[in-house]
């Protein structure tokens, strides 16, 4: 019987810059347990809703991560107008749908980079993250920011952003397309990517839905699950159907997020087609009394806001359930029985954010 | 449309969830609340898009049972939930201990007469 040994992973991981920890109990070069260590650099940004009043939090929202920043923004104010009943303008509720999925393709792009890092495909990780300048470029015209955009309110948006704006990122989007298809392709039919891949972490529909997994990780193993499909923003308005995947393994939870790339692109130009011509702020009187959970689809999963409020300026609690949160318990499932050089391939195969994590 | 929060008691807790997830819900998530006569939980099962809000209410030093064994990935939040807020929780299939959170102040959103009595 072979005997077995304690390795610690992390907190630095080969990949990623932020940290996590796990305890791998080894036979030899199996993995037969792994124990998460999250709370490095808890920041404890929910206890500020006591400090902030709820205006100001959108800005603390926005900063739980760099990442996931609009989506974070937006789960928080759309909390908030469900309390206040405040309707949102369609042109506002179309160029937050414009907004969100520009920060998912960011957030995916971003995610393959490190993927093709974490197997050793270098040239591939430099060429996504090029592309990925190009979403970010057409953030920063759009909002002033690359990565904390400060454009949401409650009630809408800061300020617009003009049809003709919204008609230059047409060709972007197309030249984006192009160039991420030749990528895509080597992500999904080269042999050694495969090889990394292919059988690597499998988790059968059951166990995801059981684990309680959200996001790509979910859809990676068949389920056909997207909170977009609730109908928040525009999404009601826009045709997209659910991509899955019955791999049920790291190969799966790739090719959906890979495909969810250029389905973003198809979102947003339907929205930049339809998008209406009118204000994008109502105006916002008094203080929120009641509480609500929002719940939406973030690039890595479903995110949950729960934001309780006492009809003053200050909020009661804020709570975000972030998606790497729920996805840890299945990260520990995934590891059981792999073999050691995968562990770092499993664990950035949930696309861990650690900030939103850490919130 | 407004959400409904359904309250039970802290006793009965776990014979409520046993009925949801014998309805096939999944576990969404679990939060505490610190109010002022003690702390609030909440937890959100779905099933499908549905969602269904369950919420208890304890005092201060009470115990809340785990329901971990009903919905396995329960032990991070319940994890989470001890080591911020300070509430004591039986049962939970993987406990820490006050392990999970490395933070500079022990349970930080509890309250402050009780972090004080520690």
């Amino acid at each position: 019987m072979s005997s077995r040994s304690v390795i610690p992973f992390g907190p630095q991981h080969p990949v990623l810059p932020e940290p996590i920890h796990l305890d791998l109990v080894l036979e030899d070069e199996k993995v037969v347990e792994a124990v998460p260590s999250i709370g490095f650099v808890h920041r404890g940004l929910e206890s500020l809703v006591t400090k902030k009043d709820f205006k100001e939090m959108v800005y603390v929202a926005e900063r739980i991560c760099g990442i996931c920043s609009f989506g974070h923004g937006f789960g928080y104010c759309d909390a908030v107008e469900h309390i206040m009943d405040i309707e949102v303008t369609e042109r506002a509720n179309y160029l937050r749908t414009i907004l969100f999925e520009m920060s998912r393709m960011h957030s995916h792009i971003l995610w393959l980079g490190l993927m093709a890092d974490a197997f050793g495909f270098e040239s591939l990780f430099m060429d996504t993250w090029r592309i990925r300048e190009k979403v970010l470029d057409m953030l920063e015209a759009a909002t002033g920011g690359r990565v904390i955009f400060s454009i949401l309110d409650v009630g809408g948006l800061r300020r617009d952003i003009p049809d003709d704006m919204l008609k230059s990122f047409l060709p972007v989007l197309d030249e984006i397309e192009k160039e991420l298809a030749i990528d895509v392709k080597a992500f999904l039919n080269d042999s050694a990517v495969k090889s990394r891949l292919c059988g690597v972490g499998f988790l059968s529909a059951e166990q995801v839905e059981k684990l309680g997994c959200c996001g790509p990780f979910l859809r990676g193993s068949g389920v056909k699950r997207d909170s977009r499909k609730l109908g928040y923003a525009a999404y009601d308005d826009i045709d997209f159907e659910i991509i899955t995947s019955d791999d049920c393994d790291t190969y799966g939870r790739t090719f959906v997020r890979a495909q969810e790339i250029l389905q973003s692109i198809s979102i947003i130009r339907q929205a930049i087609e339809k998008v209406p011509a009118g204000e994008v702020m109502v105006p916002v009187k008094g203080f929120p009394k009641g509480e609500h959970m929002t719940r939406i689809e973030q690039p890595r999963g479903e995110a949950c806001y729960y934001v309780k409020a006492n009809g003053t300026k200050f909020l009661e609690r804020m709570r975000v359930r972030t998606p790497t949160f729920a996805n840890i318990p299945a990260l520990t499932e995934t590891l059981q029985g792999c073999s050691l050089s995968d562990v770092p391939i499993l664990v950035v195969a949930i696309d861990p954010c650690i900030s939103c994590t850490e919130r | 449309m407004e959400q409904e929060f359904r309250r039970v008691s802290r006793r009965t807790i776990l014979s409520e969830v046993q009925s949801l997830e014998e309805e096939h819900y999944r576990l969404i998530q679990i939060c505490a609340t610190t109010v002022e006569d003690g702390y609030e939980i909440l937890y959100t099962f779905g099933k499908g898009y549905d969602e269904v809000q369950v919420k208890i209410h304890t005092d201060e030093g009470e115990h809340v049972q785990s329901i971990s064994r009903l919905f396995p990935p329960a032990w991070l939040y319940e994890n989470e939930i001890h080591d911020l807020h300070g509430i004591a929780i039986d049962g939970i299939t993987l406990d820490f201990r006050g392990g999970l959170y490395r933070t500079k102040e022990k349970a930080p959103f509890a309250h402050k007469e009780e972090k004080e009595g520690k």
